[in-house]
């Protein structure tokens, strides 16, 4: 059962409408950019940062925090308006995406913008950074948790499954991993370019607890990330089934969409079918 | 320049003896215990080790502060983003492998995780040099220093014997940022003393002299000093740079050594391509013109022998460094 009531779900698909407002609004400022990820991502990330994490975003430096790493840092549009949304910065400041001097890099950087955890985009790295982070947090007996969101074709990369593997040896309960399995990459599906099935029981083999839900459904990631909480002695991962391009209808499905930005008309579309969602949910709720 | 010659006098070398009878150590083993007192006097201080804890010198610290070692097996990717994560909570992790697969397998996630994320990491890079010996050109780092000198953020230590090792060791540990810490695994001449100082980016005139400038760091300091007092008999006055930070480096004094000299050698077990020597000639070029020339690996792989014989064959001995002395004073 989902601790979520009816009413705080509705809330919650409200602001992941306006988080993938924000990625729309941000990536047609910055003209470059990923779209299809992002999108598909906006449901995972308002549930991070407005039901799961342990995190004060007016102090986004608190030593307790819990940590939330995004390994596949192309998706970033995603996680800086899930912050400015949730309380970070302005959500006017989405509009900096990409641009000289913003804090919004093309791919997030640490040093830039605190309380995004680690400088990402070349891939197959967050896990292991979450890795040593969970491994200090153990050794320190601190309470606070790793979350690190991955890419499925990051998979792909060699030293994702270095960390997977020292992840189970030093039983690290307090990092989860959850995997956008949205199954598109660069140059088409990922079961093309280099297959991951049976993706599952790869992580079953490394020795991790492995839960699958849809990523697109807000009440019920939230119980599969409550599941994966309460599970002792190794590591979680969440794979997260989901729709590339989630919300806007000609995104949807579309590996084309995987790199590149709306332009102005898209935009709007987009805009225009999300503020429908907004509408329909407030009638509903 | 008196600044820089005032220190001469401070140096307190070991006398300089022939191989067979000066004192030999290993630099690794100075690596070792400068670890464990950095480990003892600060908690926070790690070592992570990618399955060769007794050949990078580990094995001690994993004794004597279980608590604060941690094994991860043969992943040197693994070792450095991990450590980078583990840094951005405080920890001061000392990361050890072959420098040939740390950072030479790990370079990026060394640019990413260690130098742009700007995390407190310490890389201690094992086995460096052909002087590896048997094992082989595949485990002779010699473009290890060529790949981390060209990254922001970095700094770069080539220590030339045990104790400078271990010094060097404790004063990366009490420094914040990411570090590349070289050393080799032969025993090599000792050549300073307990009261020889050292100090990060601060480079040392080991021997005076005022015809050429021998620039030289790590193990080949000895060969340098030898050299510079084969020379002296013939009346050739050479200076003798220990430059131990490569980066970043000490600027100051490469430009007098060249202001006073006018002609300088550098010397290096790495390739001549990008090494510290190609820095001296960055500074040199832009601050003082001098004739340079330089005494590395040419652009070869190394290939199993015995240390003494690979550094002779591939041009680093006492021998080829006189030889450079001589032409670059032709130059002059």
């Amino acid at each position: 059962m989902s601790t979520l009531t009816p009413q705080r779900i509705t809330e919650l698909q409200l602001h992941a409408t306006n988080v993938r407002e924000g990625i729309i609004r941000s990536l047609l400022a910055a003209g470059s950019g990923h779209s299809a990820g992002p999108l598909d991502m906006a449901d995972v990330f308002t549930v991070l940062y407005e039901h799961v994490l342990n995190h004060r975003p007016k102090e986004p430096l608190w030593d307790d925090r819990d940590r939330l790493l995004l390994s596949c840092g192309h998706i970033a549009p995603v996680r800086y308006s899930a912050m400015a949304y949730g309380g970070y910065f302005p959500v006017e400041e989405l509009l900096t995406l990409r641009k000289f001097g913003t804090r919004l890099q093309g791919h997030p950087e640490r040093v830039r913008l605190p309380a995004v955890e680690t400088t990402s985009g070349p891939l197959g790295e967050g896990l292991a950074q979450g890795t040593g982070m969970a491994l200090s947090a153990k050794m320190d007996g601190k309470s606070w948790r790793v979350y690190v969101v991955t890419s499925d074709a990051e998979h792909q990369c060699g030293l994702h499954w270095e960390a997977a593997m020292t992840a189970a040896k030093f039983k690290l309960d307090n990092l989860i991993a959850i995997v956008d399995r949205n199954f598109i990459q660069i140059d088409g599906s990922t079961e093309d370019v280099m297959p991951l099935e049976p993706f599952a029981d790869k992580y079953r083999a490394f020795n991790w607890e492995v839960f699958e839900c849809d990523g697109n459904d807000i009440a019920q990631f939230t119980e599969t990330i409550e599941k994966a909480k309460a599970v002792k002695g190794r590591p979680s991962v969440i794979i997260a089934n989901t729709v590339p391009g989630k919300g806007v209808s000609y995104m949807e499905g579309d590996y084309t969409w995987h790199g590149k930005p709306p332009n102005k008309e898209q935009a709007d579309v987009a805009l225009r079918e999300l503020q429908a969602e907004r509408e329909r949910l407030t009638a509903n709720g | 320049m008196a600044n820089a010659l005032d220190g001469v006098a401070a140096m307190r070398l070991a006398e300089l003896q022939d191989p067979a009878s000066v004192k030999q150590v290993p630099t690794r083993n100075g690596f070792g215990e400068g670890v464990i007192e950095a480990g003892k006097s600060n908690r926070n201080v790690l070592a992570i080790c990618a399955d060769l804890s007794e050949s990078t010198r580990m094995l001690g610290f994993k004794e004597a502060l279980p608590d604060q070692y941690i094994e991860i097996g043969v992943s040197e990717q693994m070792l450095v983003a991990m450590a980078a994560g583990m840094a951005s909570t405080g920890k001061v992790p000392f990361i050890a492998s072959y420098a040939m697969f740390n950072p030479g397998r790990s370079w990026e996630q060394v640019r990413t995780t260690m130098a742009l994320n700007e995390t407190n990491v310490k890389i201690a890079g094992a086995h460096a040099g052909v002087s590896v010996g048997p094992d082989g050109a595949t485990h002779q780092a010699i473009e290890d220093i060529a790949i981390m000198r060209c990254i922001p953020h970095m700094t770069v230590v080539v220590p030339c014997d045990s104790i400078q090792t271990k010094r060097a060791t404790l004063a990366v540990a009490a420094m914040d940022g990411p570090v590349y810490l070289r050393f080799g695994r032969e025993k090599t001449p000792v050549v300073t003393t307990g009261e020889t100082p050292f100090e990060l980016g601060k480079a040392q005139i080991f021997r005076e002299g005022k015809d050429v400038a021998i620039v030289v760091c790590g193990i080949l300091v000895y060969n340098a000093l030898i050299a510079a007092q084969t020379l002296a008999r013939e009346g050739i006055e050479c200076m003798v740079v220990n430059n131990h930070t490569v980066k970043p480096m000490d600027e100051k004094t490469i430009v007098e050594a060249a202001e006073r000299c006018g002609a300088v050698v550098t010397v290096e077990e790495h390739q001549i391509s990008g090494g510290m020597g190609s820095r001296v000639a960055e500074i040199l070029a832009q601050r003082r013109p001098a004739p340079i020339e330089f005494i590395g690996v040419a652009d070869q792989f190394g290939q199993s022998g015995d240390p003494a014989e690979l550094i002779e064959h591939y041009g680093m001995g006492s021998g080829a460094i006189e030889a450079a002395v001589r032409r670059v004073i032709a130059r002059k």
